[in-house]
């Protein structure tokens, strides 16, 4: 199992939310349920938009290469500031080189290959585990202010 | 003992009529506005001749049985149209609920002296109209299902008109997400209107885009290709501060299209490159 890690932050998880993840309609539905999250912990307008372009980032790549699974939304506090955590996990092919995957323009279908290097860019906290035949995980986290 | 309960319920069909009349006009829930009672009373009335008509003692609770079919299907009938008038589920629940109710009396009515019989018999009545009402709810779920998608198709027909705000200049704004499916209709759409006008410049305005990821990133600069081929100069408006801070975070390159970050400024660009001019118009008399 590969894995590309950020030192993560110790955090108490406030709400918890699942969404399932299997057709078209799905995408814009988890985004609104994101926005409402992050609107609900008063997250700024421009770490809103980035967040949820995180989201509708990596919903389409489960959509498309792993065929749906679950997205879990969470709210989550370090004690000083509160943050929203996301975490995509499907059962699907699972990723065999992370490192080629995390390489800007790299795509093994014919999109522009930013999807997960720029989903990192977007957020505070990212993590992605995936072990070939078994599926992929997907964690992400932004703060509030951050 | 055998009680023969749907002989009971054939010869006294009139009366569960006027009880179950009864209870449906008492019911608070009662949409006069929607439906009007002469109307109920023959919806009742058609119903309960099939559901009696059709009842056997051997049918009384297996649903699946040939002779339930028109029953299911005149209960269906109402169930959509209900849904389609916009009841409630509630008020479509109730029109059966109420029903049940009618037919318990009847049985209590004529039932006195034999509790057993009567608790069997209330049970088998009970199974009927549970089972009845699965099936009026499903039926109803399904009317306002296809509600939905007929809004669906209504949203996605209207979601992408070409304007033509001036002589040679389109406007195409985008509302919502755009994915592989929608872009193909703006991009259709957008060319279609570039032949038929002869436009030489098409201005997208995302302004009612909520976030640009890459892959509507991609949609986009496919369609400022696809007009550039067409001899038409592309421009993007609509670009919000947080848009424009999240593309640069994912990495694309917007670099080579041109973009504004409002209609009018992108309307004024175009102006500019057509060598147009607008002016105040110089004050002619007095007013």
């Amino acid at each position: 199992m590969m894995m590309i890690k950020m030192q993560p932050t110790m955090t108490v998880s406030l709400s918890k939310d699942t969404v399932q993840i299997v057709k078209e309609q799905d995408v814009v539905f988890l985004k609104n349920r994101v926005k409402e999250v992050a609107v609900r912990i008063k997250m700024g307008l421009v770490n809103q938009t980035r967040l949820i372009t995180a989201a509708s980032e990596l919903v389409r790549n489960m959509m498309r290469y792993g065929n749906g699974g679950v997205c879990v939304i969470e709210v989550v506090s370090s004690g000083r500031v509160n943050g929203v955590r996301l975490t995509f996990i499907d059962k699907g092919p699972g990723i065999p080189d992370i490192a080629a995957a995390m390489r800007d323009g790299f795509s093994t279908g014919k999109s522009l290959g930013l999807g997960l290097p720029g989903t990192k860019r977007l957020v505070n906290e990212f993590d992605i585990k995936s072990k070939v035949g078994e599926g992929t995980t997907v964690t992400i986290l932004k703060w509030a202010n951050g | 003992m055998s009680f023969n309960t749907h002989k009971l319920l054939q010869k006294k069909k009139k009366n569960i009529l006027e009880l179950w009349m009864k209870n449906q006009l008492a019911d608070e829930g009662l949409r006069e506005d929607l439906i009007s009672n002469e109307e109920l009373r023959s919806q009742s009335e058609e119903l309960i001749n099939a559901l009696v008509g059709n009842l056997s003692s051997e049918n009384f609770t297996d649903l699946q049985s040939e002779e339930w079919s028109p029953v299911i299907e005149i209960l269906g009938g109402i169930a959509i149209t209900r849904a389609r008038q916009g009841f409630s589920p509630r008020e479509t629940g109730n029109f059966v609920f109420s029903l049940k109710e009618a037919l318990l009396d009847v049985l209590q009515q004529e039932i006195t002296d034999d509790a057993m019989t009567l608790f069997k018999e209330s049970l088998k009545i009970n199974r009927l109209m549970d089972n009845l009402s699965v099936v009026t709810f499903e039926t109803f779920i399904k009317g306002r299902e296809e509600v939905i998608l007929r809004q669906t198709d209504e949203i996605t027909e209207i979601s992408t008109p070409v304007i033509r705000v001036w002589d040679g200049i389109l406007a195409l704004p985008i509302i919502g997400t755009l994915d592989s499916a929608r872009t193909q209709i703006v991009m259709e759409n957008l060319l279609q209107e570039i032949v038929e006008t002869g436009s030489s410049i098409a201005i997208l305005d995302i302004s009612g885009v909520p976030a640009v990821d890459s892959l509507v990133a991609q949609h986009l600069i496919k369609t400022v290709s696809a007009t550039r081929l067409m001899g038409a100069e592309c421009i993007i408006s609509g670009i919000r501060p947080e848009i424009a801070q999240t593309v640069v975070h994912l990495g694309i390159d917007l670099s080579n299209i041109i973009t504004k970050a409002t209609l009018a400024s992108a309307l004024a660009y175009a102006f500019k490159v057509m060598r147009l001019e607008v002016r105040k118009a110089a004050v002619v008399g007095k007013f």
